[in-house]
């Protein structure tokens, strides 16, 4: 399977909750449909948070990891 | 669009709301809104809409501050008595939110006035507490095409809804003319329990932010009836009256009137 390329991304490190949501939408709303958006999120309450409400907006979630710094990556496809 | 961080984070919990995002706190902040009396109902409507971010607000009265408004006029505070209320009002939203455009008229508005007043204006509030006013005011956002947002409070009740010109019944539809004079106490005379104000004022509030943002379904053919002392919330059906004197079949109100005051 071929990696996903991301559209656009979002450094969200240090972004309590919920700017952190927030900005994301914000982007979300520039971006084309089905276009992905890659999102570093902080461990504890954002990656708790985030992805939920992202997908309350009607995304989709292509994938969240743990990256080496102790943060997340999360792709997000655009509805 | 490149937002600033204050612009995201002071509107961020309107954001987050799917029927706001980022387009619709635009849409707020690109309206425009007239308040008519910044009394009892246009104190609660006039902060919250400055809070929201409407990015223009014009407010329009005619009086100076008593001590006897405080009790329910949370716009004006205990140093702004003999202030004219305009002045007052202007002040408190522009310190809730600076980055707003108001325009304060301190004036009655009249037949001479009205439709100038209005023209530059998207949705226009009701909150002015007399039968000559709002039937003036009800005849102009007719003629204008303008949705009003009507309001009106006595003792323990209050009543809401939201006129669209054509599309639901007006003012007149259900109260074709202004009472006798004498027939109708006004707060004055009857008396208001001040918190009633602000169920008004911010139903009024949230009916803009609806209109606005083209969200929800507004009082547009239902009148909110609420009696604080049973807590009752009540809706009637309102329909276009076809004999109404203004929108009907055969109008004969074509231009503004002004009726005389009684109090």
């Amino acid at each position: 399977m071929t990696e996903i390329k991301a559209d656009d991304s979002l450094d969200l490190r240090g972004v309590l909750c919920p700017i952190n949501f927030v900005k994301t939408k914000l982007k979300l709303e520039e971006m084309d449909a089905g276009s992905h958006l890659e999102v570093l999120l902080d461990d504890g309450d954002p990656i708790a948070n985030v992805p939920q409400s992202v997908k309350e907006e009607g995304h989709q979630i292509m994938k969240v990891g743990k990256a080496d710094g102790g943060h997340y990556r999360m792709l997000i496809k655009k509805a | 669009m490149t937002y600033s961080e204050d612009w995201i984070e002071r509107y961020s919990r309107h954001i987050i709301l799917s029927e706001v995002g980022g387009d619709g706190q635009q849409k707020i902040g690109n309206a425009k809104v007239l308040v008519l009396g910044a009394g009892g109902l246009g104190s609660p409507v006039a902060l919250y809409l400055a809070a929201a971010g409407v990015g223009t607000i014009g407010i329009a009265d005619n009086d100076v501050v008593d001590l006897s408004n405080l009790q329910r006029q949370v716009l004006h505070h205990t140093p702004d008595i003999g202030r004219p209320k305009v002045e007052s009002a202007a002040e408190k939203m522009r310190l809730i939110n600076p980055d707003l455009d108001i325009k304060p008229y301190q004036q009655m508005v009249d037949s001479s006035n009205i439709m100038d007043i209005i023209k530059d204006y998207d949705i226009v509030v009701d909150g002015t507490d007399n039968f000559p006013t709002r039937f003036l005011v009800n005849d102009a956002c007719y003629f204008a095409k303008k949705p009003l947002v009507h309001g009106a409070i006595l003792r323990f009740d209050g009543q809401a809804f939201t006129i669209v010109p054509d599309e639901g019944p007006c003012y007149r539809c259900i109260f074709p003319e202004p009472p006798p004079a004498g027939s109708v106490p006004n707060c004055s005379q009857a008396g208001i329990l001040g918190s009633v104000a602000g169920i008004i004022g911010t139903v009024q509030a949230t009916e803009v932010l609806k209109l606005i943002l083209g969200k929800g379904k507004t009082l547009t053919g239902r009148l909110l009836v609420v009696d604080t002392l049973d807590m009752s919330f009540r809706q009637t059906k309102i329909r276009k009256d076809p004999a109404c004197p203004i929108c009907g079949e055969n109008p004969t109100v074509t231009e503004l009137v002004d009726y005389e005051w009684v109090c």
